[in-house]
């Protein structure tokens, strides 16, 4: 039978042709599957990333009590696994009548870095990659123009004369950015002002990281890792409890202490008393007097609208 | 209703197996597509194992290529609205028949956007997270659940849109209009939406003065509707010497013509943006400044930045001399407002944003092989896909392809069996 050239491209082979066709079809089937499969390879190293568990476990804010201390005591046990610490890890709850503030007395803050370090051990951050909450920022006499600051400085004494220093770190918004943008509600603000992380929620997109006007967001962009020596087995849910690969961290005023009465590890660690931190809705809490009292306090870049919880003052 | 569904499902078949078939050429060029997704896989099967620390990107720059790829992309979907417009409002004769090579496209846009946000993910396997109902998806205050409700959206709109022409045409019926005109019209509205929600994704961050500005909308558009067509153009030439498909030499000159408006507002507004900029003098000119010159010691995107306003500028002056009237210029200046264009909106609006950081701090981004590798992969998966829609609808829209020749058996491709098939 005559084919034209046009309809050839859709012919079908004739029957004899079958078992050549077959052979041959199997042969470039065989050959693109190796090759998928040869392309994937790197994914055999893959353990550990998530678990049946992990994968369906529900969002922080529907599961129930019993769910909760299920995933608890999950948690503990990979952490036991992994580190050989058995840590004690709790849902501490916000509470009634409580708004946390922070407040920084720049006139103080000798840029001596004690509260980034103390804010590293007590909260289980990566040390390889190093992750760090806080960032102090060494600043020229007289302005607060953070294009002149420098970041790593490093002389043997702090202070040097002609600088103040800046530490910053997450700044508790009342208006947070990064809780407007997240896509899945991984990330929000809790009754005591505190804006906290669903670690087992978040994504990875950083969409947060690249809201936030003080970047104070860090991104676990491996798996962190960590001595085990220097683990701090005094774990909370959305505080210090160790990270995975893959998603967003950063300050929760230490959360796993101050929910249980303490002082963030910053706080109690700064030798000058430059920071101060409790409960703005008790009148006597020495935050409510410092902003009571104080001529001048600052508020990052309060033009943003942000409206942090984290003051800046002077000895004025 | 069985007829119907195996009607459907010989159509389905018969697209399929055509897009296995080809001359040698065609087994060339998909086999090194196909290599290089091959490369691309294996890339990002490294990055799921080691984490984004196989990219360039750090907690200073926390977006890289990935994003700007898929800006770009998100432009180059809605630019088939270029060809829409003048089809279905205009009634123009010349693209008519051409209109779903742009649609084909956007789909192939589309399917690339949603893998590069995929791979820019930390955690990629909590993908359900973001699934309304079963998730939590935080609509309507991120711009992120709006992005991904208008893509997938504009995907959806597009399949049918195409998917139900090209069944009709395969039929050699008419097709119902009022099963495809609402759509069109739908989407015409739906691709402008894309781009706009892509460009609030930036424009919404108060914290981030270079995107904070309304200027980014409208010169997403521009420039959109300026590489878009470019790219169309250069397709549809693809198309006519490969498979000798009927395209007019007007036909292109009408795509010239939108090109050439588009490029001349793009260059408008950048205008506009480097002279608010600058000329204001205020301190949130530091990421411009660290763009376009250089910031204390810093320039790694200068050289890209000015590559591309050359392009741009180059592009321009051709589209307004009558030299881009043959075609070989016109496609130089295409290849140009590509370029610059995917620099300018890649490279140009993602990474500065970052630089220097709320902070102060200046950190420099550049991307890794591996980065690199899964990039050009996307690239390749898209060219794939683009490649089997016109294999699938070029035969079809030529009559070559239909259910006319479905029985003949020098053509007819997997008959189904005569004693099982219902309806004998």
């Amino acid at each position: 039978m005559p084919t034209s050239d046009s309809s050839s491209e859709f012919r079908v082979n004739p029957p004899g042709l079958d078992r050549r066709n077959f052979l041959r079809t199997s042969a470039v089937l065989a050959t693109g599957l190796a090759a998928v499969a040869a392309s994937l390879r790197p994914l055999m190293d893959l353990d550990d990333y998530t678990t049946v568990e992990r994968f369906l476990q529900k969002y922080y804010k529907e599961l129930t009590p019993a769910e909760m201390d299920r995933v608890l005591k999950r948690i503990e046990r990979e952490v036991e696994k992994q580190y050989g610490v058995r840590p004690h890890v709790r849902d501490l709850k916000p509470m009634d009548g409580v708004e946390f503030v922070y407040a920084l007395n720049l006139t103080r803050c000798i840029g001596c870095r004690k509260c980034v370090h103390a804010c590293v051990a007590e909260n289980n951050q990566s040390r390889n990659p190093e992750i760090q909450y806080i960032r102090v920022l060494k600043m020229p006499h007289g302005s607060l123009d953070m294009d002149n600051a420098e970041h790593d400085y490093a002389p043997a004494l702090v202070p040097e004369p002609g600088f103040f220093y800046m530490p910053v770190q997450c700044q508790q918004c009342k208006n947070p950015p990064c809780v407007k943008v997240c896509p899945v509600h991984a990330t929000w603000q809790e009754t005591d002002g505190i804006t906290v992380i669903d670690y087992d929620w978040c994504i990875g997109c950083r969409y947060c990281e690249a809201a936030c006007p003080y970047w104070a967001r860090r991104f676990n962009f491996t798996k962190p890792s960590l001595p085990k020596e220097r683990i701090n087995p005094d774990m909370a849910y959305l505080g210090n409890r160790p990270r995975r690969q893959g998603v967003m961290e950063k300050c929760h005023f230490c959360i796993q202490r101050t929910r249980a009465g303490r002082y963030p590890a910053c706080v109690e660690v700064c030798p000058t008393g430059a920071r101060k931190f409790g409960n703005v809705l008790d009148p006597e809490s020495e935050v409510a007097q410092i902003l009571r009292t104080k001529r001048v306090f600052i508020q990052l870049k309060e033009e943003m609208g942000t409206s942090p919880r984290f003051f800046y003052y002077f000895d004025v | 209703m069985m007829r119907v569904i195996r009607d459907y499902g010989v159509f389905l078949q018969r697209c399929a197996r055509i897009a296995f078939v080809g001359d040698w050429r065609y087994y060339a060029w998909m086999g090194a597509l196909t290599v290089v997704v091959l490369l691309g896989l294996n890339a990002y099967a490294k990055q799921l194992v080691s984490g984004l620390i196989s990219t360039g990107m750090s907690d200073q720059v926390s977006w890289g290529v990935y994003i700007a790829n898929f800006t770009f992309l998100v432009g180059v979907a809605a630019a088939a609205v270029m060809m829409v417009i003048p089809v279905y409002i205009y009634d123009n004769e010349e693209l008519h028949d051409l209109v779903i090579f742009g649609e084909l496209l956007a789909v192939a846009a589309i399917l690339m956007c949603l893998a590069f946000v995929t791979v820019d993910l930390g955690r990629p396997d909590r993908f359900w997270h973001l699934i309304p109902g079963i998730g939590q998806f935080n609509f309507p205050a991120s711009m992120l659940s709006w992005d991904v409700l208008v893509l997938n959206g504009y995907l959806l709109l597009n399949l049918h849109i195409c998917g139900y022409l090209l069944y009709c045409r395969y039929q050699g019926k008419k097709p119902a209009k009022w099963f495809y005109i609402p759509f069109v019209f739908v989407a015409i509205v739906w691709a402008v939406s894309i781009h706009t929600v892509t460009a609030f994704l930036y424009v919404g961050l108060g914290g981030r003065p270079f995107w904070n500005s309304s200027i980014v909308g409208p010169r997403f558009l521009a420039s959109a509707f300026t590489a878009g067509p470019a790219l169309i153009i250069l397709a549809l030439q693809v198309i006519r010497r490969i498979t000798a498909y009927h395209i007019t030499d007007k036909a292109l000159l009408t795509l010239r013509s939108i090109v050439q408006v588009s490029m001349l507002i793009n260059v408008f507004l950048l205008l506009n943006e480097v002279f608010k900029e600058f000329y204001s003098g205020n301190l949130h000119v530091v990421s411009s400044k660290y763009l376009f010159v250089g910031l204390h010691g810093y320039h790694a995107l200068v050289p890209w930045i000015w590559t591309a306003i050359t392009c741009n500028l180059v592009a321009m002056v051709l589209l307004l001399l009558p030299v881009s009237r043959s075609l070989r210029w016109l496609n130089l200046t295409c290849v140009l407002c590509i370029v610059g264009i995917w620099i300018e909106k890649g490279m140009g609006l993602v990474i500065p944003g970052f630089i220097p950081t709320p902070l102060g701090q200046i950190v420099e981004y550049t991307p890794s092989l591996n980065e690199t590798l899964i990039c050009l992969g996307i690239w390749a998966f898209g060219l794939l896909c683009y490649t089997i829609f016109l294999r699938m609808a070029v035969p079809i829209m030529q009559g070559r392809l239909s259910k006319a020749n479905e029985r003949q058996p020098d053509s007819g491709v997997a008959l189904p069996d005569p004693q099982t098939a219902p309806g004998h």
